[in-house]
């Protein structure tokens, strides 16, 4: 198979990859990056479980080329942990039992940080729209719902903290 | 996993080099820019070309300009999501921003673009499935096969218009340009597609669709409902986009347009006709769905019965004019 | 206060940390040096023999290492004893479209798709049945050659007391027939199995499999290798439900590949391939016919039920029983009759959905007793709640309930909703509706005949006071790994922390009977309860010399281990950890569990025992509306006994799970088939519909906690029993809301509507199926009640 040589930026790091060019991001994150945290369901753009960021936005790695990435940066579940410590989102989904199979766990987390990146304080239903792609048949969604208000308010509490001190 | 099928990828940086490109291959070459209509059927293998062109980089055709009383103008190659982050236009278009709100789910519309939403293949039980799944069903008309399962006795496809930002497009009166190796045009949205659920836009293979113009909409009003299963990730099945110029209470002009109950969107001009020089009166309504609902003939090839479809199209039109007459449907809209 | 430490409390889950980073490792994600990649081809037949196979071209394929055939694996298997009818790949016949054919190992995924298309079969295809009513009918055809009767899997007749005396008493008798959709389980996460054989003449299977003993028993037995030469490790499941709990096709093909090419082989199914595989949820068409006195008692029920079982026996001669064994367990039925039978259809197979051969039964006796108190004027709440079972007790099947606390979750649920206030009362297109139902903690007979524990549970201690538990069982995401930490900590006076779990893995830890049947809390518990109390007990006795306390004195909390009269006197955990090395060697404990033996001495009695039941009760507010016939849930109030919440929050993680699971089946989940061809018509994510987050109603939630005795710590089960209130209560608040009666599941706009139109006309309303084939049953096996319903010829 004919391979391509592209420059992959993930969670950071510039990787420099020789790729055949309709391998998917999904792929090569999971077999030439190892970085398996990105999960698949049905490879076609229906479930959500590849949801990964690409700068910042909610992106289906099934269906996107690593080509048409360049100069862009990705950011997957093993890059959402800050300095070794778990992202506030993270915590959250732990503490509230979110994550029961947690296959669909790292789509849905990239989702949520993309919601609360762009919006603070959202609304039980703007967080339900955000995350209306990707499918979960675990939970009933609700403890997911759950966790991302408790780390939207988490993140609130540290950014105001963060504002006074800054005073 | 599903894997795509191997292809060589192109992405020029200019109008005239993505023509180059699309005019050597000929009917090899496949337009690309969100993926998420064509990724998944080449992966289903229905779709199978050899060259992908991909537009994301002409600068062209990521164009955002104008406003609402002026006119827009919406690059091809813009995201659902950028548009719709667009606080203006949203407020300009209501319909627009409806149908593109209710496109598939988030990291679709984040993908997705303009172009792709207008020029999205047609759909059908049939062909949206995999090359297995085709085989052992009996290849179809639209690919592989030589007849159609859904009116097995004739000799045209049936698959259906799935785009939700097309009937909206031919409501609001918008225009496309296309540019192609013999030159470009821009013509009427309503143009752009045909009755046919193989050859459904009226585009030649080279050519590509630049923009959107969108015109001004000083007393327009206009709204879009669909009809899906869940309120999310479903593509439209109805879709009923309304336009209406208003002159104090009078409907002094009127575009209906139906999406997802043929091969492309329908426009019912009867019922057009019915509204204008009308006021929105529950009569008025009332008679325009039943014209509407009687003008279309869904079959049995997408989700939910065909019955039923043309049901909702009257059900969903009167809900569209109450809803423009002012009414508030905010309870029902939570319904589709 | 409960006095505990550790049970009770909402503990993160002790993987809840890797899974929410990405570093929790599924089966497809293994990635072994010298990989090759597996890929099935599928039969696009419904039925046909097979009669010629060439794979010369395919194996001409460079990169493609080995392609395989049924000849090569003609031993038939099946999780059952009784039913042993799968073949890992078809040898002569095919019977639904998507049944397994050739295999193909090569370099990549690229290259075994394109060496499966140039596998050429020759099919002869045979007529496909593809309802139970042709299956029934043409008897010339056979799908299978074993059975009760041509194309009959399984045929059920049991009676216990006389039901004409029951009906003769009654008041009143009502039948109805309804029929219940079958669905998919549609776990996030495709099947996928990875096969090492290693030049030690081990091979080892990596899994994505709820019931890794029954995997390993299935391997041996189709390979033709001695057991001790396989390991199966159960990789952390990405949704269950019921359809990972089959030995699969493709885990005895990537193992035989894994075998022929002294590679790693991996298997991943394809999305669509997960909707062949299936084993989901039966349709199931269900005759009910109650008699009942004046006040609403019931004096006799008899019940019928027809399974379309799909192409293979799976778990269905258990389904066939349990879509009547369970009708008695909520009220107090003093005759009762059930006749089952389960028909192969050339379908992919049915098998155990969340419910497993509950949900349908339940759904028609809930919106079935609606009726009976609507006929009779009767509260419909009160109704029920008179005539409870109790406990102890046993039921007129000889099923034994240990601790129910049915009436406390109708009496929670009834108030927090406002029910009595709101039914029959909420405006046109508003209503509200009222279910329960129980379900098991673990089916009481494993799958296979044996008098071996069904759970162990092995843990060893370091000497610097860590804790590792062994059990067989397998987490799916239900938290059966931490509730293993839970148990162990709580008894040891640890923390969750301090305790790592060891699962699912033939070579290291003991048999657990696998995540079935709700079983995992209540046996692998109540070993894990036996292994650390034998542990603590080495702990007591050794702290108890060097304190010189009597050991019955200590208490093990908070990481010491201390005199309860003077909490100062104490040890730390690792310090009695040392002392008790030091006196005792190393330190280790076993534990298992064996179900009470049931009471049942009939034909069939295997199927419906459990050591307890769980019991829910649940009002659903809907809001229908009637020009486009879509029913929104409003909002759940489900009330659960489970016995002891051993963590609230995973126990209502469990319940809004089933919640959901029930809605999307009430309203839009449904396996469809084309019908001439049998071809699955929604085989994707996209078309077969599941709920979003946006469809998700509010739930609140009410735990009741019943402290079962044959539960540890009084647990019961959470993870099933849920979902079976959520179809019928949704139907009833259809009912209470437009007065239309929807006896088939799924509820769906087009049948709202087709109602609304029959009603509009002067007709009932109601849509559903008004026959059942025309079987000729057998004579019943009769059984003689337990000796406390004998004298209930007059109930009065």
């Amino acid at each position: 198979m004919e391979k391509q040589l592209i420059t992959l930026k993930v969670n950071g790091e510039l990787h420099t990859l020789a790729v055949p060019v309709f391998k998917t991001l999904l792929e090569v994150l999971r077999e030439d990056l190892s970085l398996t945290g990105t999960k698949h369901g049905c490879e076609l753009g229906e479930c959500g479980a590849c949801t990964v960021l690409v700068d910042g936005e909610p992106v289906l790695s099934c269906l996107v080329l690593p080509i048409e990435l360049q100069g862009r940066e990705v950011l997957t579940i093993e890059g959402l942990m800050e300095g070794g410590r778990p992202h506030p989102l993270q915590r959250a989904f732990a503490e509230t039992g979110a994550a029961q199979c947690g296959y669909c766990t790292p789509g849905v987390l990239l989702s949520a940080k993309a919601l609360l990146d762009r919006k603070p304080a959202p609304t039980r239903r703007e967080i339900a729209e955000a995350l209306s792609g990707n499918l979960c048949r675990c939970t009933g969604y609700l403890q997911i719902l759950e966790a991302v208000e408790r780390a939207a308010a988490q993140m609130r509490d540290v950014r105001s903290a963060a504002t006074t001190d800054g005073r | 996993m599903l894997r795509l099928p191997p292809f060589r990828y192109y992405a020029p940086r200019s109008l005239e080099e993505a023509l180059r490109i699309l005019s050597d291959h000929g009917s090899q070459a496949r337009i690309v820019a969100g993926g998420t209509d064509l990724y998944p059927k080449m992966k289903r293998r229905q779709i199978e070309p050899a060259v992908l062109v991909s537009v994301r980089r002409i600068p062209e055709l990521a164009h955002l300009a104008g406003t609402g009383r002026e006119g827009v103008t919406l690059g091809a190659s813009l995201t659902l999501a950028r548009v719709l982050a667009q606080d203006e236009l949203v407020l300009a278009y209501p319909a627009l921003a409806r149908a593109f709100a209710m496109v598939a789910h988030p990291p679709v519309r984040s993908m997705g673009t303009v172009g792709g939403n207008l020029c999205v293949d047609t759909r059908c039980t049939y062909y949206d499935q995999t090359f297995f799944w085709r085989e052992a069903l009996g290849f179809c008309l639209k690919k592989d096969g030589t007849t159609c399962p859904v009116a097995p006795g004739g000799t045209r496809c049936w698959a259906v218009s799935s785009s939700d930002g097309a009937p909206v497009m031919i409501a609001l009166g918008a225009r496309l340009r296309l540019v192609g190796p013999r030159g470009e045009r821009t013509i009427a949205a309503e143009e752009f597609y045909r009755d046919d659920g193989i050859r459904y836009l009226d585009k030649e293979p080279e050519e590509i669709l630049v923009e959107v113009l969108l015109p001004p909409q000083e007393d327009w009003k206009s709204t879009y409902w669909k009809l899906r299963r869940r309120g999310s990730v479903d593509f439209p099945v109805l879709g009923v986009a309304v336009a209406l110029r208003m002159e104090s209470g009078w409907c002094r002009e009127a575009r209906i347009v139906l999406g997802a109950v043929g091969s492309c969107p329908k426009r019912i001009r009867e019922a057009e006709t019915l509204l204008e020089g009308n006021r929105l009166e529950p009569d008025v309504i009332a008679a325009v769905a039943h014209v509407v609902a009687r003008s279309v003939r869904p079959l049995k090839n997408t989700d939910f019965l065909h019955l039923y479809r043309k049901k909702m199209a009257s059900v969903f039109t009167q809900r569209a004019l109450r809803e423009l007459a002012g009414a508030s449907l905010m309870d029902e809209a939570s319904a589709c | 206060m409960s006095g505990f430490n550790v049970i009770g409390k909402p503990w993160p889950k002790v993987d809840a940390l890797p899974k929410c980073t990405g570093e929790t490792r599924y089966a497809d994600d293994l990635h072994f040096p010298r990989m090759l990649y597996a890929k099935i081809l599928r039969s696009p037949h419904a039925h046909a023999r097979i009669r010629r196979i060439d794979v010369s071209r395919a194996q001409a394929v460079p990169g493609v290492h080995v392609v395989l055939t049924g000849r090569d694996l003609p031993t038939r298997f099946g999780i059952l004893p009784v039913s042993q009818d799968e073949e890992a790949l078809c040898v002569e016949k095919v019977r639904f479209v998507g049944d397994p054919v050739a295999a193909v190992a090569a370099v990549d995924e690229w290259t075994a798709e394109e060496a499966l298309r140039l596998i050429e079969v020759e099919y002869e295809p045979l007529p496909a049945l593809l309802t139970m009513e042709q299956a029934l009918a043409e008897s010339s055809v056979r799908i299978h050659e074993y059975g009760d009767g041509p194309n009959i899997h399984k045929l059920v007749s049991l009676e216990f007391g006389e039901v004409a005396e029951g009906f003769a008493q009654a008041d009143y008798v009502r039948e109805d027939i309804f029929f219940y959709a079958g669905s998919t389980h549609l776990p996030l996460e495709q099947h996928a199995a990875v096969a090492h054989y290693g030049p030690d003449g081990r091979l080892t299977l990596w899994s994505s499999t709820q019931t890794p003993h029954y995997v390993h028993r299935a391997l041996a037995k189709v390979l033709g290798l001695p057991p001790h030469r396989i390991r199966v490790i159960a990789m952390p499941v990405g949704g269950g439900f019921g359809g990972k709990s089959d030995p699969f096709s493709h885990e005895i093909v990537v193992a035989k590949l894994a075998l022929l090419t002294g590679r790693p082989v991996k298997i991943t199914l394809t999305r669509e391939e997960v909707f062949y595989v299936h084993r989901g949820r039966h349709p199931v068409l269900l005759w009910i016919k109650t008699g009942v006195r004046r006040d609403g008692t019931i004096t006799a029920m008899h019940v019928r039920s027809f399974l379309d079982g799909g192409a293979y026996g799976s778990y269905g001669v258990a389904t066939t029983y349990y879509t009547g064994a369970l009708q008695t367990v909520t009220y107090k039925i003093p005759r009762y009759k059930f006749e089952g039978v389960r028909v192969f259809t050339n379908k992919p197979p049915c098998g155990p959905k969340r419910g497993h051969g509950t949900p349908q039964p339940r759904f028609a006796l809930e919106v079935h007793l609606d009726k009976i108190a609507e006929d009779l004027g009767l509260d419909p709440i009160q109704m029920r709640r008179r005539q409870i079972v109790e406990a102890p007790s046993l039921t007129v099947n000889w099923l034994r309930i240990s601790s129910c606390g049915l009436r406390a979750c109708i009496d929670r649920v009834v108030e927090a909703s406002g029910f009595r206030e709101k039914f029959r009362r909420l405006p046109f297109g508003r209503g509200v509706g009222f279910a329960c139902s129980a379900y098991l903690s673990g089916a009481g007979l494993p799958i296979y005949w044996n008098d071996m524990p069904h759970s162990g549970v092995q843990i060893k201690i370091d000497r610097e006071g860590g804790v590792t538990v062994f059990c067989g069982s397998a987490d799916i995401g239900q938290g059966s790994d931490s509730i293993l930490a839970y148990i162990v900590a709580e008894i040891l006076g640890i923390l969750p922390e301090d305790v790592r779990v060891v699962t699912a893995d033939t070579d290291l830890t003991p048999v657990d009977l696998g995540s079935y049947s709700s079983r995992v809390t209540v046996m692998a518990g109540n070993a894990a309860v036996e292994a650390a109390e034998r542990l603590r007990r080495l702990l007591f006795r050794a702290a108890a010399e060097r304190l010189d306390v009597p050991e019955d004195q200590l208490l093990a909390r908070e990481r010491r281990i201390f005199d309860q009269a003077d909490p100062e006197r104490g040890l730390d955990f690792a310090e009695a950890v040392q002392l008790a090395e030091a006196r005792f060697g190393t330190l280790g404990a076993v534990g298992s569990y064996k179900p009470p033996k049931a009471p049942g001495r009939y034909k069939g009695a295997g199927v419906g025992p459990s050591p307890s039941y769980s019991y829910s009760a649940c009002v659903a507010q809907v809001r229908v509306d009637p020009e486009t016939g879509f029913v929104q849930v409003e909002k759940i109030w489900i009330a659960h006994d489970v016995g002891r919440a051993i963590n609230p929050r995973l126990v209502e993680g469990q319940i809004h799970g089933s919640v959901y699971m029930g809605l999307g089946e009430a309203l839009m989940e449904e396996h469809t088939f084309h019908s001439r061809l049998g071809v699955h018509t929604a085989p994707s994510m996209l078309d077969y519909k599941s709920p979003t987050p946006l469809e998700m109603p509010e739930v609140e939630c009410f735990l009741i906690e019943t402290e079962d005795p044959n539960g540890p710590f009084g647990a019961k089960e959470a993870g099933q029993g849920p979902l079976l209130p959520i179809p019928p209560a949704i139907a009833n608040a259809v009912y209470d809301a437009i007065g239309v009666r929807i006896d088939e599941i799924p509820i769906t706009p087009e049948k709202v509507l087709k109602g609304l139109e029959d009603k509009a006309r002067g007709g009932s309303g109601r849509v559903g199926p008004t026959s059942i084939p025309s079987l000729t049953w057998p004579e019943p096996i009769r059984v003689e009640p337990p000796p406390e319903w004998r004298s209930s010829g007059d109930l009065t």
